[in-house]
C-alpha cells in the first residue's frame, strides 16, 4: 500500500458542492471530492498497488488541466486502471457540477 | 405448482425495463427503500471513519468502512436502513462497520422504548467476519446479535439479501434473528459457504463449482420454499421496496422464527442422516405447507 499526495495550486474554479462516488472493490476506487480554498487544491491517494506515482501524476495533471476546480480530493484505490481513475474523477466532477 | 412459479412470471419488456436492485451499490440500495426525501445518512463517507486495521496490512480502506446507515421513514413509519457494501472486502464486518450497525440498532431500540417504534432494515451482502480484523470482527457480530434481539422486542427487523455476494458466516445468524427475510433468486443464504465446506470436507462432500447444487442448497428460491426466508422477489428495486414496506407495515410477528426451538429440533431429529437428503425433500420436511406446493 502506498500513500501519495499531489498539489494543484493553480486550480482556481470555485465549486460549492461535494460528491462521493465509487467503491474500493478490485479494479475500482472511491473518490471524495469537496470544495477547497482557491490555490490549495490537493489530492490524497491511498492505493493498494505500489510504484505507480507517475501514472497518478499524469492522470491528475490531465484532470486538473481540464476542470481546474479548487477541490480537495481523497481517493481510496484498489487497483483501478488509469482509465477507470479518470472516469471516477469525471463522475465526481459531474455530480458536483450538476 | 412448481417451485419456479413461486415468483410471478415477468414479461420480457417488463424485465428489460425494470430498475435492477442488484446493480445498485449499498448507498443507492438503502436510498431506494426509504420514503423519498425522508432520509439522512449517519456517519457518512465524509466523516472518514475508516478501518484502522486494513492499512496496517497493506489493504486500502473505504471511507464508510463498507457500511451505510440511513435514518428516515418507510411507509411513513420511522426506520433505519443499514446496508453493507458487497463490493468492499465482500461486505465483511470489521470493527468500524460493526460499531456503526450496532449503534444504529441501539438508537432504534432507544427510540422504540420511548414510544417511537423504529423498524430496522438490514441489506446483507456479506461473507461474515472480516478476517483481517479477527477478534474485533467476531466481537462486532456478537454485539450486533445482542442489539438485534433487543430491538426485535419492539419493532420488526427486515433483512434483504439481494445478491450477488449473498449472506454467509456470522452474518447469516443476523438474518436468522430477523423478523422477516426477503431474497431474490440470485441471492444465497447459509452459515458455511460452499468453498469453505469443500476445503474442509473435500469435493466429494460439496462441489463448490457446481452452481446448480449451490443454488439448490443456498438459493433464495430454496430458502423461501423451506420457510427460512419469507418472500422471494425479482431483481427489481420497486418490488424489493414494496416487499420491505409491507413488512414494515405488518410490524413484529407474533413469534420469531428463531424462537421456535422445539419445532426445528424436531425437524432436525426427523432427518434420516444415513443417506443424503435432496433439496426438494428438505423443502417438504421443513415447510410442509409451502414445500408441498
Amino acid at each position: 500500500m502506498e500513500k501519495l499526495e499531489f498539489d494543484y495550486p493553480s486550480a482556481n474554479r470555485t465549486v460549492s458542492k461535494k460528491a462521493h462516488v465509487g467503491v474500493v472493490g478490485s479494479g475500482d476506487m472511491e473518490v471524495l471530492m469537496q470544495p477547497a480554498e482557491k490555490g490549495i487544491a490537493h489530492v490524497s491517494v491511498v492505493t493498494s498497488v505500489n510504484g505507480f506515482g507517475k501514472s497518478w501524476q499524469a492522470v491528475l495533471d490531465r484532470f486538473f488541466a481540464k476542470h481546474d476546480g479548487a477541490v480537495r480530493i481523497d481517493i481510496n484505490d484498489a487497483g483501478a486502471t488509469p482509465g477507470s481513475v479518470m472516469l471516477r474523477l469525471e463522475q465526481a466532477m459531474e455530480a458536483i457540477d450538476q | 405448482m412448481s417451485a419456479a412459479s413461486m415468483i410471478p412470471a415477468v414479461s420480457i419488456p417488463e424485465f428489460v425495463k425494470r430498475h435492477s436492485f442488484i446493480e445498485l451499490d449499498a448507498r443507492a440500495r438503502a436510498q431506494s427503500l426509504m420514503d423519498s426525501g425522508s432520509w439522512r445518512e449517519l456517519v457518512g463517507p465524509f466523516d472518514r471513519i475508516e478501518s484502522p486495521w486494513l492499512p496496517k496490512q497493506g489493504i486500502a480502506p473505504q471511507f464508510d468502512d463498507g457500511c451505510v446507515v440511513l435514518k428516515g421513514t418507510i411507509a411513513d413509519k420511522p426506520a433505519v436502513v443499514i446496508a453493507l457494501e458487497g463490493g468492499f472486502q465482500a461486505g465483511s464486518m470489521g470493527e468500524v462497520s460493526g460499531a456503526k450497525m450496532t449503534a444504529a440498532l441501539d438508537l432504534a431500540t432507544k427510540d422504540s422504548e420511548n414510544g417511537k417504534q423504529t423498524a430496522a432494515v438490514l441489506l446483507l451482502e456479506t461473507g461474515g467476519v472480516r478476517l483481517q480484523e479477527a477478534n474485533l470482527g467476531l466481537a462486532a457480530i456478537a454485539e450486533l446479535l445482542a442489539s438485534l434481539l433487543a430491538l426485535r422486542q419492539h419493532a420488526p427487523i427486515i433483512t434483504v439479501i439481494a445478491g450477488t455476494v449473498g449472506c454467509f458466516g456470522g452474518m447469516s445468524l443476523a438474518a436468522g434473528l430477523s423478523s422477516y427475510v426477503v431474497m431474490t433468486m440470485e441471492a444465497r443464504l447459509g452459515l458455511n459457504g460452499a468453498e469453505v465446506i469443500e476445503q474442509e470436507s473435500g469435493i466429494e462432500e460439496f462441489d463448490s463449482s457446481d452452481r446448480a447444487l449451490i443454488w439448490a442448497v443456498y438459493g433464495g428460491e430454496q430458502r423461501v420454499a423451506m420457510g427460512v426466508a419469507d418472500e422471494l422477489v425479482t431483481d427489481d428495486a420497486s418490488k424489493v421496496a414494496a416487499a420491505v414496506r409491507e413488512f414494515v407495515k405488518a410490524g413484529r410477528p407474533s413469534i420469531h422464527r428463531s424462537e421456535q426451538v422445539d419445532l426445528y429440533r424436531q425437524r432436525i431429529a426427523s432427518i434420516d442422516t444415513s443417506k443424503q437428503i435432496d433439496p426438494v425433500s428438505l423443502r417438504k420436511l421443513w415447510n410442509p405447507k409451502r414445500g408441498a406446493q
